[in-house]
């Protein structure tokens, strides 16, 4: 038999309605895999009997017809999601041993389609950080290192790296300013972070509020297709989710793009680019190009201020966001003298290096005195982002820009850490985007001179992951990464 | 002329205050979860994960705290702000379980309006509303369980509060005091909240500054915390501008602080200076879109007033013809003006009035009863005002029948005609009496006729005592007067 685990989930499914295997000995080749990879890291909660458990239901469904969309799937769930009974952290020690009541709805869509779940997945503490070096429970290893070991991104380092790795079918992913697209790119992956409002963000630990969305990380265009669709759709608890159909994604798939207008924004096309990706843009160019599209340059004259927008906003709405572990009612408590002590003493404990700096620069850029100077001109910058793209979007249909400045780098490098601005250089081309709230898709496209993936991003207009779809069906025919690597 | 002057040794100074009031709105659940608004459940039963703050919860909007606050606005004669937005008021506190209240900051729901007062020596004011903006209320944190530990009741946590923030209108504390009453009465009226001060549905922050008369705007004020009575409200506006006139007077300066009224010794003391003051780091909830509500939805809520107190007064003074004073002792209850309305219905409105301010106010008050305790019915009380002006009964006995009413709650015809109090107006019946009583005492009978008219009055009290009261005076009096000739 083939190895099930580099089965797509379209592959699998249909595998499993033909019964050329079952959805147990289907988990099994994934729990098989998630031990043999231990070493890289990637998952922090590992639920192997759950996840066999449910894949025998799932198999009685498959045998009556009654089967769900993801009947039978292994999925990696990123620890950013509140799993019902299931040990949920964010990767921090403040939530060490949090076992939440509740189940995200993501996570419960996901269930409720058939798809059973072998753990959580590693990720930077509280979803911030480029690199999964945050993490309370240690960096993911990429699959792709040879010699030294390479980060694999963040921060939703654990599911790219599980899905490259093929520790499960795919993962959930979440995605404030990158994290998503950027791990799909360092690991040769497939992921899309779907226009803000496409998944409920109930139960999804908060990071920033008005940027966080869930989206998946998979193997194949296709699959990512099948799992946004299964993610996707209002839900009353989530006041910002919009009430906007779902359409079946993958009809989208493999559809003509002739005509199709692509925009590449001049002012990402920085001077210094790194040149495997100028080649690699030129080259997904030239595909979409000879397949009939459109080029088109366009300018988003704001982008330059994104980044320092993003490093305002993000952290302004996670200082408040994580106010809440106070090691009063769960997590990590640190007891003290006088409640005040309580707090210090817990929160110091409980939160790491990067994540206390976020809050530190959030609560000064909201503190009086500094609000108008900070936050308020960021609102407007924001603003003036979102504008930019409205306008680039009256003349092309699709927007084509690299995921990531270049390809994944050693964990623990010297100068990624000097300087946080380093890291958060990691986010240029992804954060406009995220600050627009717009859908964007990462999908692997070519190998750097020293044979590690590349990601090439395709951004869409608002609700309009359709587009997005088609135009990635046609680059990964053409692109075959499969067989590059 | 209504303020209240203070005479200082170098001359006359003014009070200027301003009263912020927060109200629990009346809402089955809370005012951004499904939980209970219960009073009196046992701690910590009515807490969803969203009140605990857990993570990855979301708060959803109650539309029925909305309609109540609209409704409240438009109660006090006040703008309705189609676009508010809510926003995050940071601080950590230990029945703060999210570390921030969810308020409206830049843009309150409710914009200006006006009440008017009326004083004790009948004139009227008008008061500005600056503002009412919706929020949630905090838990409680209990002290004095144990020595060492606090415990935290969330049960209020969440509960939807309506701040009210009048204009620095006040001059006296009669004013203020006045301004409360009323705004209880209409709260109450419209049903939007119970406006317990002593419960705590209903909190008072008082701003209180002085200046001397003439002088153009605004001292330096202090913030009074939570007063819980509109007794110690007033004391506390006055005892608080004595102390700014004294501070001033002996050349000192009075520093912008928070300060708590001790209601026993009637002074207030320093709670927080304004360096310790808190830097709440207002910011827009990015958890909830603004709040946009249409010209439908307030002319719905409108559709669905009642009448106000004002209004109601007015009519009973036009249409029923009481005075102003009466009308405005039973409009101040909503209670107490529909139980007015329904006794007066088919009688006299005026002889309905004077029995409830009297006799039915003054049973009540003594033997402890709520309205809806009463042992009379509305309509009992309308039929005795019919039997003393169809002269059934005259005024004497129907305090009698009241009385009666009063123990039995027997209607008050069946008490004259079971007791045989019925009025004699039987001409011969009257007669009979006074010739019986002529008979009885010829030395006065000669005394009348030598020209002692004074003996009249004499005449008249006999027979009646003889009829047992039930003798018409009026016609005692005509034949008597005939009789004696």
């Amino acid at each position: 038999m083939t190895d099930l685990t580099k089965l797509t989930i379209a592959e699998a499914r249909s595998g499993l309605r033909k019964k050329e295997f079952t959805a147990v000995e289907l988990t099994k080749a994934y729990i098989a895999r998630m031990e043999k990879k231990r070493g890289l890291n990637a998952y922090v909660c590992e639920t192997p009997e759950q996840a066999l458990d449910m894949a025998a239901e799932s198999q009685k469904k498959i045998d009556a017809g009654t089967g769900g969309d993801l009947e039978g799937i292994s999925l990696g769930i990123k620890d950013l999601f509140c799993t019902k009974g299931i040990q949920t952290t964010a990767c921090s020690n403040i939530l060490k041993g949090f076992v939440p009541p509740y189940e995200s709805t993501v996570t419960f869509k996901l269930l409720a389609a058939g798809a059973n779940f072998l753990g959580k997945l590693n990720m930077d503490e509280f979803a911030m950080g480029g690199s999964n070096e945050t993490s309370a429970f240690g960096p993911v290893i990429n699959p792709w290192s040879k010699g030294v070991p390479l980060v694999a991104g963040g921060s939703s380092g654990g599911s790219a790296a599980a899905v490259a790795a093929r520790m499960c079918a795919a993962a959930t992913g979440t995605d404030t300013g990158g994290s998503i697209r950027q791990p799909s790119a360092f690991c040769g992956v497939t992921g899309i972070k779907p226009t803000y409002g496409r998944c409920s963000r109930y139960g999804i630990v908060a990071f920033a509020s008005s940027l966080d969305q869930a989206g998946p990380i998979a193997k194949d265009v296709r699959d990512c297709a099948i799992l946004l669709k299964n993610m996707a759709g209002y839900d009353a608890k989530d006041a910002t989710s919009a009430k906007i159909n779902v359409p079946d994604f993958e009809q989208f798939l493999g559809q003509d793009i002739r005509g199709l207008k692509v925009g590449l924004p001049k002012e990402f096309r920085v001077e210094g680019l790194n040149a495997d990706v100028a080649a690699c843009w030129d080259r997904t160019t030239d595909m979409l190009r000879s397949r009939g599209a459109e080029v088109v340059e366009i300018s988003l004259p704001h982008s330059k201020y994104a980044l320092a927008t993003y490093y305002i906003i993000a952290p302004a709405e996670a200082s408040s966001n994580l106010a809440r572990y106070d090691g009063l009612r769960y997590g990590c408590r640190v007891d003290g003298k006088h409640l005040d002590d309580m707090y210090i003493n817990s929160r110091s404990a409980g939160f790491g290096t990067e994540v206390k700096r976020r809050i530190m620069i959030g609560t000064y850029v909201l503190s009086a005195g500094y609000y108008d100077a900070y936050y308020l001109k960021a609102q407007k910058v924001r603003r003036l982002i979102r504008d930019d793209f409205a306008r680039a979007f009256e003349k092309c249909d699709l927007i084509l820009t690299p995921t990531a400045p270049g390809a994944a780098f050693p964990i623990g490098d010297k100068s990624m850490n000097s300087n946080p601005i380093q890291m958060w250089l990691n986010d240029i081309f992804t954060v406009s985007i995220s600050l627009a709230g717009l859908p964007a898709l990462s999908l692997p496209a070519g190998l750097s001179a020293e044979g590690l993936p590349l990601g090439m991003q395709l951004v869409g207009k608002a609700f309009d992951e359709a587009t997005v779809f088609k135009a990635a069906s046609a680059l990964e025919q053409d692109i075959d990464f499969g067989s590059v690597k | 002329m209504s303020g209240m002057i203070i005479e200082g040794k170098t001359g006359r100074w003014e009070i200027v205050c301003g009263l912020e009031i927060h109200c629990q709105i009346i809402s089955k659940s809370k005012m951004f979860s499904g939980a209970s608004t219960h009073y009196g459940s046992d701690p910590n039963e009515n807490v969803s994960f969203v009140d605990a703050g857990m993570p990855g919860m979301l708060p959803v909007l109650n539309e029925e705290c909305v309609r109540q606050a609209v409704k409240t606005g438009l109660g006090l004669n006040a703008k309705i702000n189609k676009y508010s937005e809510f926003a995050r008021k940071n601080y950590f506190y230990a029945d703060l379980p999210q570390g921030y209240q969810i308020t409206q900051f830049k843009y309150p729901l409710v914009g200006e309006g006006k009440v008017k007062i009326e004083l004790d020596d009948g004139s009227s004011k008008e008061i500005g509303i600056e503002r009412i903006h919706i929020e949630q209320d905090a838990g409680k944190s209990i002290h004095d369980i144990s020595p060492d530990k606090s415990f935290i009741d969330l049960n209020r946590a969440g509960v939807g509060l309506m701040e009210i923030v009048t204009k620095p209108d006040f001059r006296s504390p009669e004013e203020a005091g006045a301004f409360l009453r009323k705004l209880r009465s209409i709260v109450r009226y419209l049903g939007t909240c119970d406006g317990n001060m002593d419960e705590g549905s209903m909190r008072c922050d008082v701003n209180v500054s002085v200046r001397k008369v003439g002088e153009d705007g605004f001292r330096t004020r202090n913030e009074m915390k939570n007063v819980n009575s509109v007794k110690f409200v007033m004391q506390a506006i006055e005892s608080e501008a004595r102390r700014h006139v004294e501070t001033y007077e002996n050349g000192g300066t009075i520093e912008q602080e928070t300060r708590q009224f001790d209601p026993n010794s009637c002074t207030t003391k320093v709670m927080r200076k304004k360096e310790f003051a808190h830097d709440y780091r207002y910011f827009p909830e990015p958890d909830l879109p603004p709040l946009v509500i249409d010209e439908a939805f307030i002319e719905q809520v409108r559709s669905e007033m009642v009448e106000l107190p004002d209004v109601r007064q007015e009519r009973f003074v036009r249409e029923l013809g009481l005075t102003r004073y009466d009308a405005s002792v039973l409009c101040e209850n909503k209670e107490t003006a529909d139980w007015f309305e329904q006794a007066a219905q088919g009688h006299d409105a005026k002889k309905v009035a004077n029995w409830m301010m009297g006799d039915f106010f003054a049973l009540l008050n003594e033997k402890k009863l709520s309205l809806e305790e009463s042992p009379i019915s509305p309509a009992n009380l309308g039929k005795l005002v019919d039997l003393i002006a169809e002269g059934v009964i005259n005024g004497k006995t129907a305090k009698d029948v009241f009385a009666l009413m009063a123990e039995s709650g027997e209607a008050p015809d069946k008490i004259v005609e079971e007791k045989g109090l019925k009025q004699v107006t039987d001409t011969g019946a009257i007669e009979a009496i006074i010739d019986m009583v002529l008979t009885a005492n010829p030395e006065n009978v000669a005394a009348y006729k030598a020209g002692k008219t004074a003996l009249m009055g004499w005449f008249v009290g006999q027979v009646m005592k003889e009829s047992r009261g039930k003798a018409n005076p009026g016609m005692v009096n005509k034949l008597l007067a005939q009789k004696l000739g």
